[in-house]
């Protein structure tokens, strides 16, 4: 508790079990009374312990603790290990193990924790005595929060939960092995500043790498001195506010369209704090080949990684950036930018004025997000669960503030909303939070319903609803001769079961009540569900198909 | 498959703490890349331990994997080699037949001939041993098994030193230490 205590940890998500009993019945005394420094939010699943972890951690920048029991307990949140591993979230996950005299044993309830989370965490490590703890969980959230983030796990022994040792803190602000912001290289700053200071037709590529090194504002200094038009990436979407007038929308798979095009088009290619995931680069073969590359990142291994880079600059983007500002030369692109505005009203024309704006004909995905975002507060957290539903909320919501999006990019964990959301209310809890869900992953993690009733979370639920795994029904259609296999699903009342829950909720079917509904969501105090029936066959577009080069991108199908 | 590949030599340094073995491997595993030969052993560092690892592989994988192990929390340094740049030994250990050997001069003189030595012999069996580059050692197996004499081989991975002055890690983890300090 007081390693904890040390790291400034304020929110625990948790599940208790044999294994974890005696931190449990120290936690017991450090969440009530004089000693309170904790509050223990009781999840309904391992799980959703780990995404609310990751949700409290993105909305916050502060690490996110999970607490659970050996075997099933920690195997049931090993999705989140991973998610956070591919997103580049801080948790750090502590499990309860058997006694080191049973390990080996098959001991009830044992599992070979940190061979399992291995290669899914930025770091697993087993406490096998007393006096490990103060050193091995400082050097946990050293290392979950420092570099570029991921999760830590903990394996922590019974017989070490219940060692009595003199307690002498430890604080670990140094690894020698592990050099979390690599020292930049002027040389590459200085051909990385000629490149774009040549260019005729730069792009910046964004993504959440300047949201973790804080540099938001370093990067809008950098764009707006060289006039560059920026994309960000989905987990990016919040790094620059959507109103900015270098913002030119997103990239990917799904995201727009002049952006997409013009990747194949400009002269120099800026990726900031990126990966170049497959999601949003299509073929790489056929990706960019046009351009000078210039990567900013301050994990050296996603260099040449995915794409082949000109300069890279290795570091972390707080300071590479301002260290490249400076040598840019003031400047216009003017001409360029504009360029993409015909392509920008092509998309405007053919998916998004029909998508956020139908006329007739059942609800759509995008005119609901739509009908958020046009009321939802400035600071408000987009949620997102995995699927169509993400897609058309992270194309249409409104981003204002930074830190205000939460989403699985990178395993796509259908499931992760709902308790992301609970974390996030944590996280911010000043701040609306609004998740968006298909009746698919909403059924996924559905019993933390329970933890929103008992923490009286305020999340906004809206529920999505087209009767179908909509995504995978999308390409099933497209790709798969219109055969929907297993795609179409059986739902449950969902009105039953908020009331069940205690939950407030509205459903809505008419296009007419979707502004009114929306209102009295936002206005209610605490949790809502807002399910919309949904046209059951709507498609996200545009859409660059799988394996194809972005300038391969429909607006229609 | 091979024809734009090259046998790369690895060499890691990490911190002597459990498990760092099968966050290597893995790295290798993932990818579906070999492991030629492994080697492990205390390094001239205190508490810091070497590997030796060789696999073919062509230039970009062999970066990312070596990107990628060095990422490793407790991997102190990686690089990766290809054989120019590098000192480079192995051992073989060949238990012959001794009425064999005694039979057959030509033996003892394809033994001489690759420079091996015998490093023991009694009434059952002769034991060989031969310091040298894979290629030899196999070579002299080859050679030696054609006259139909060898109960047992076997050979050792490959362990290497570079052909600069100093391990460069030393200076690595001096300059850590010093800027922490």
């Amino acid at each position: 508790m007081r390693a904890l205590q040390a790291e400034g940890v304020k929110t625990i998500f948790g599940y208790p079990g044999g294994s974890i009993m005696p931190v449990y019945d120290a936690l017991f005394d450090y969440t009530r009374g004089e000693k309170k420094c904790f509050d223990h939010i009781l999840v309904r699943h391992e799980q959703g312990a780990t995404h609310a972890a990751e949700g409290y951690a993105r909305v916050s920048g502060e690490v996110g603790v999970a607490l659970v029991t050996s075997g099933p307990g920690v195997t049931n949140t090993l999705t989140g290990i991973a998610d956070a591993m591919l997103d580049s979230t801080p948790i750090v996950v502590i499990a309860g193990q058997v006694p080191i005299s049973a390990l080996g044993t098959d001991a009830f309830q044992e599992v070979d924790l940190v061979g399992v989370a291995q290669p899914i965490s930025k770091w697993s490590y087993q406490i096998r005595h007393a006096e490990d703890v103060a050193w091995a969980v400082s050097r946990a959230f050293y290392i979950a929060r420092t570099g570029r983030p991921g999760p830590v796990v903990l394996d922590f022994a019974k017989n070490a939960q219940v060692e009595e040792i003199d307690w002498e803190p430890k604080k670990v602000d140094f690894i020698r092995s592990y050099v979390p912001y690599p020292k930049l290289d002027d040389e590459a700053v200085r051909q990385a500043a000629e490149l774009i200071n040549n260019a005729k037709k730069p792009l910046a590529l964004v993504g959440q790498g300047v949201e973790l090194g804080n540099a938001q504002e370093e990067l809008k200094a950098f764009l707006e001195k060289a006039d560059i038009p920026a994309g960000r990436t989905m987990l990016g979407l919040s790094a620059l506010p959507s109103n900015h007038p270098l913002n030119v929308g997103m990239l990917g798979m799904h995201g727009n369209y002049a952006v997409n095009l013009k990747e194949q088009e400009c002269d120099v290619l800026i990726a900031i704090g990126m990966r170049f995931s497959d999601r949003v680069t299509g073929n790489t073969k056929t990706y960019a080949r046009q351009a000078k590359i210039i990567h900013l990142d301050i994990d050296r291994s996603e260099i040449d990684k995915n794409v082949k880079t000109d300069v890279a600059v290795v570091g972390d983007c707080k300071v590479s950036l301002p260290a490249l500002t400076a040598l840019l030369n003031q400047n216009s692109h003017e001409e360029w930018r504009e360029s993409f505005k015909e392509l920008d009203a092509m998309e405007r024309t053919k998916v998004i004025e029909p998508a956020i704006h139908p006329k007739e004909g059942p609800l759509l995905m995008g005119e609901v997000v739509n009908a958020v975002a046009e009321q939802a507060q400035d600071d408000a957290v987009l949620v997102t669960d995995v699927g169509q539903n993400q897609l058309f909320a992270t194309r249409y919501f409104k981003y204002h503030h930074k830190r205000s999006i939460c989403t699985s990019g990178g395993l796509g964990t259908m499931g992760y909303g709902m308790p992301a959301a609970i974390g996030a209310t944590f996280g911010a809890p000043n701040r609306q939070v609004c998740c968006f869900m298909g009746d698919g992953g909403f059924q996924m993690c559905i019993e933390e319903l329970g933890t929103i009733m008992e923490q009286k979370a305020p999340v906004k639920m809206i529920l999505m609803n087209n009767h179908y795994l909509g995504n995978v029904r999308q390409w099933q259609d497209m790709f798969w001769m219109r055969r929907k296999s297993f795609t179409k699903m059986m739902n449950p009342c969902y009105e039953l079961i908020a009331q069940g829950y205690g939950i407030a909720y509205q459903a809505v079917t008419d296009r007419k009540d979707l502004a009114a509904a929306v209102e009295k969501m936002l206005k209610t105090d605490g949790p809502f569900i807002l399910e919309c029936a949904i046209l059951e066959e709507d498609n996200v577009l545009p859409m660059t198909p799988p394996g194809m080069s972005v300038n391969d991108m429909k607006l229609e199908i | 498959m091979k024809e734009n590949k090259k046998l790369y030599t690895l060499l890691v340094y990490s911190e002597n703490v459990a498990g760092i073995l099968n966050q290597i491997t893995a790295v290798f595993t993932r990818r579906q890349v070999n492991i030629e030969s492994l080697n492990v052993s205390a390094s001239s560092i205190p508490g810091v331990h070497k590997y030796t690892i060789t696999a073919w592989s062509d230039e970009d994988q062999i970066i990312k994997i070596t990107h990628q192990i060095e990422k490793k929390i407790d991997v102190v340094k990686a690089n990766y080699f290809t054989d120019e740049q590098l000192f480079i030994r192995e051992t073989g250990l060949y238990k012959l037949s001794t009425d064999k050997v005694l039979e057959n001069p030509e033996i003892s003189r394809t033994i001489r001939r690759f420079g091996a030595s015998i490093i023991e012999v009694n009434p059952t069996y002769t034991i060989v041993m031969m310091y040298g580059m894979t290629e030899q050692i196999v070579e002299l197996y080859k050679s030696l098994n054609a006259f139909g004499c060898v109960f047992q081989y076997t050979r050792s991975g490959r362990i290497a030193v570079t052909r600069g002055k100093q391990e460069q890690v030393s200076a690595f983890l001096e300059e850590r230490e010093q800027h922490h300090g």
